[in-house]
């Protein structure tokens, strides 16, 4: 009795000092890039926490904390249109607390847009963390004619493209059809009427495909090589690009970028809340922000990081896009789970045609 | 006496009943509630085998499962090809004493994760990659081919990454078989296709037949493979499960598929058997 007693006593502080320990370190569940080293030292010196970093993307992301109902992590990063139908049905996140973000380091109008978006019931659950769009990554030197997403589809440059087997690409070759299936979000089976003929032509040109990337990385390597030349990709991928060899660069597509907002989110059972906070007023801190921006490229939601900013990066947004340009950017709006599903066989069906 | 041999049983058999149940029959029985629940017409849980018959419903599915598995068979096949004129040299020609070491160098590829492997022929065979740019210089082709991201190349590498699974049965079992057999057969008059399908292959068909099954096992389950070196076209059964779970966050419909595959290839393998009129408990002893 007496030794099991003792047995107990040991596990009891051994869980007791386990949990003490989590609680100094803030466990981030994110996407690759968004942390630089850079900054994770600088925060860990300034708080003393120790900072765990998971990579991850967006169907991963919801994913995992589905599967553990919101824990494991203190703080996530989804895109703010994936928010409030996950939350809605899974509830895989708490309700954020904007008393303790500094709103004034935060572009106005992106805050109140994210809040607006991630609304569910009287609540709203994210942050604004950067923006992008996607568009197209081309080598202007060896496929100067490509300039909308069609040209994903075209037989001049057979075995040279890639793009993602994922929602942006249907989306994007839709607006290219000339149709607006953000306005037919409502409407599933519009919706998969569009999808349908989307899916119908990206099969019949499947032969010039060379293959549907999965690794942002590893579609850079093959833009950089020269195997492919036009590939849809993220606006900080081509201009990672244009640094390295000029003729490759982010081309805006003729129907519209595709903008999205990637944000704060934090997780129903996160341990080290106060923790999340701290780390989300450190990442938008201006000259955190720009440290961030000059090392991924991705534009950032901090509102005066851009005095911070090296001025090759300054000027890509200048290059890529025209004031016109900017205005056709296509901003996701928030998606249903339904919406999902649906596009999600018609993937299936695209990727089994032969 | 007896109780002593009851707590002993106790004692060694509980790890074992721990590691089945709690890891291997609680998450199954949870995959198959969670495949068998839905929702009704409106809205509200419900009980349903929807899940089940979307399957047979929607000729994509088991398309990809047909495919999967007619793959995985000729895996198999291929594998065996391959292994057994290997395993046959290690046991049989050459001397005793380097057996071992060659197994151990039969093995030593598989010390680094499939993923380091797998990584390992796409830079072989990519278009800006090894083999092509040897050709080239080599003058034999012009411009590079693109040999990754077809159906062979992803047969391929499923035979590379089960090979070893195949040749260590049939090692052993082509390791137990007495010389004198082959050497009686030589002496009686019998040709060497004789010899090899009259004596060696009846006397290695339990390690073929155990082998045969973790290979098919092994390729039919694969996820890493076909996605990474099939690419555009390689749907596999696995990838549709992975896309139901992550990408559409359809669960039920994903244990359900899960479930299917549990329960089609337990069917392929009980019908290989019956027609090889193999029994799986002599196979795998």
């Amino acid at each position: 009795m007496k030794r099991m007693l003792a047995a107990a006593t040991i596990a009891f502080i051994g869980f007791a000092a386990t949990s003490a320990q989590s609680a100094e370190t803030l466990k981030i569940l994110t996407w690759k890039g968004y942390a630089p080293q850079e900054l994770v030292d600088k925060f860990e010196k300034e708080t003393g926490m120790k900072v765990e970093l998971t990579y991850t993307n967006n169907e991963e992301m919801i994913a995992k904390l589905r599967a553990t109902r919101g824990a494991g992590f203190d703080l996530a990063q989804p895109s703010q249109d994936r928010i409030s139908s996950v939350q809605a049905e899974f509830k895989i996140y708490q309700p954020m607390d904007y008393s303790k973000i500094n709103g004034d380091q935060i572009i106005g109008s992106m805050l109140d847009a994210v809040k607006k978006n991630t609304k569910v019931g009287d609540d709203s659950y994210g942050v604004p963390f950067c923006y992008g769009t996607s568009g197209l990554i081309v080598n202007k030197k060896l496929a100067p004619e490509a300039n909308d997403y069609t040209a994903l589809l075209d037989k001049t440059y057979e075995g040279r493209i890639s793009y993602r087997l994922k929602r942006p690409t249907l989306i994007g070759l839709a607006f290219a059809m000339g149709d607006d299936p953000f306005a037919k979000y409502g409407d599933p089976t519009a919706y998969k009427a569009l999808m349908d003929s989307v899916a119908g032509k990206m099969i019949e040109a499947k032969p010039y495909v060379k293959n549907y990337w999965s690794n942002g990385d590893a579609l850079l390597e093959m833009v950089r090589s020269g195997e492919v030349t036009v590939a849809m990709g993220w606006d900080n991928g081509g201009w990672k690009l244009h640094g390295e060899n000029p003729d490759i660069d982010f081309v805006a597509p003729k129907s519209g970028a595709l903008g999205w907002i990637d944000t704060f989110a934090i997780p129903a059972k996160a341990k080290n809340i106060e923790g999340a906070y701290e780390w989300i007023n450190f990442m938008l801190k201006p000259e955190n922000a720009a440290v961030f921006t000059n090392a991924e490229k991705y534009a950032t939601a901090s509102k005066g990081a851009g005095e911070f900013l090296d001025k090759e990066v300054a000027g890509n947004i200048t290059r890529s896009f025209t004031e016109a340009d900017i205005d056709n950017i296509k901003w996701y709006p928030p998606v249903g789970a339904d919406i999902e599903q649906l596009e999600g066989k018609i993937l299936d069906t695209v990727k089994a045609a032969n | 006496m007896k109780n002593y041999f009851r707590l002993g049983l106790l004692i060694f058999l509980t790890p074992v009943l721990l590691w089945l149940v709690l890891l291997i029959v609680i998450p199954h029985i949870e995959l198959l509630l969670m495949s068998l629940k839905g929702t009704d017409d409106y809205g509200n849980p419900a009980w349903t085998f929807s899940h089940y018959a979307t399957f047979f419903n929607e000729k994509i599915y088991w398309y990809t499962f047909v495919r999967t598995a007619v793959y995985a068979l000729a895996t198999t096949f291929l594998t065996f090809l391959v292994t057994f004129p290997v395993a046959f040299y290690i046991t049989k020609i050459v001397s005793k004493k380097f057996t071992g070491f060659l197994t151990i160098l039969l093995l030593m590829p598989f010390w680094v994760s499939e993923l380091v492997r797998v990584y390992g022929w796409m830079i072989l065979l990519r278009e800006s990659g090894v083999i092509n740019h040897i050709l080239i210089s080599l003058g034999i082709i012009n411009t590079p081919i693109e040999m990754l991201y077809n159906d062979v190349t992803m047969m391929m590498g499923l035979v590379y990454t089960s090979m070893l699974f195949m040749a260590v049965p049939l090692i052993s079992s082509l390791e137990g078989m007495d010389d004198s057999l082959i050497e009686a057969a030589h002496d009686l008059g019998a040709s060497p296709p004789t010899i090899f399908f009259k004596i060696i292959i009846p006397y290695a068909s339990h390690g073929i037949t155990s082998g045969a099954i973790v290979v098919f096992m092994l390729a039919l389950g694969n996820y890493l493979t076909p996605t990474l070196m099939g690419g555009k076209n390689s749907l596999w059964f696995t990838e549709q499960i992975y896309n139901e779970f992550i990408a559409s966050f359809n669960w039920n419909q994903g244990a359900a598929f899960g479930f299917l595959l549990l329960l089609l290839s337990s069917f392929i393998i009980w019908a290989g058997l019956k027609l090889t009129r193999q029994e799986l408990g002599r196979a795998l002893s």
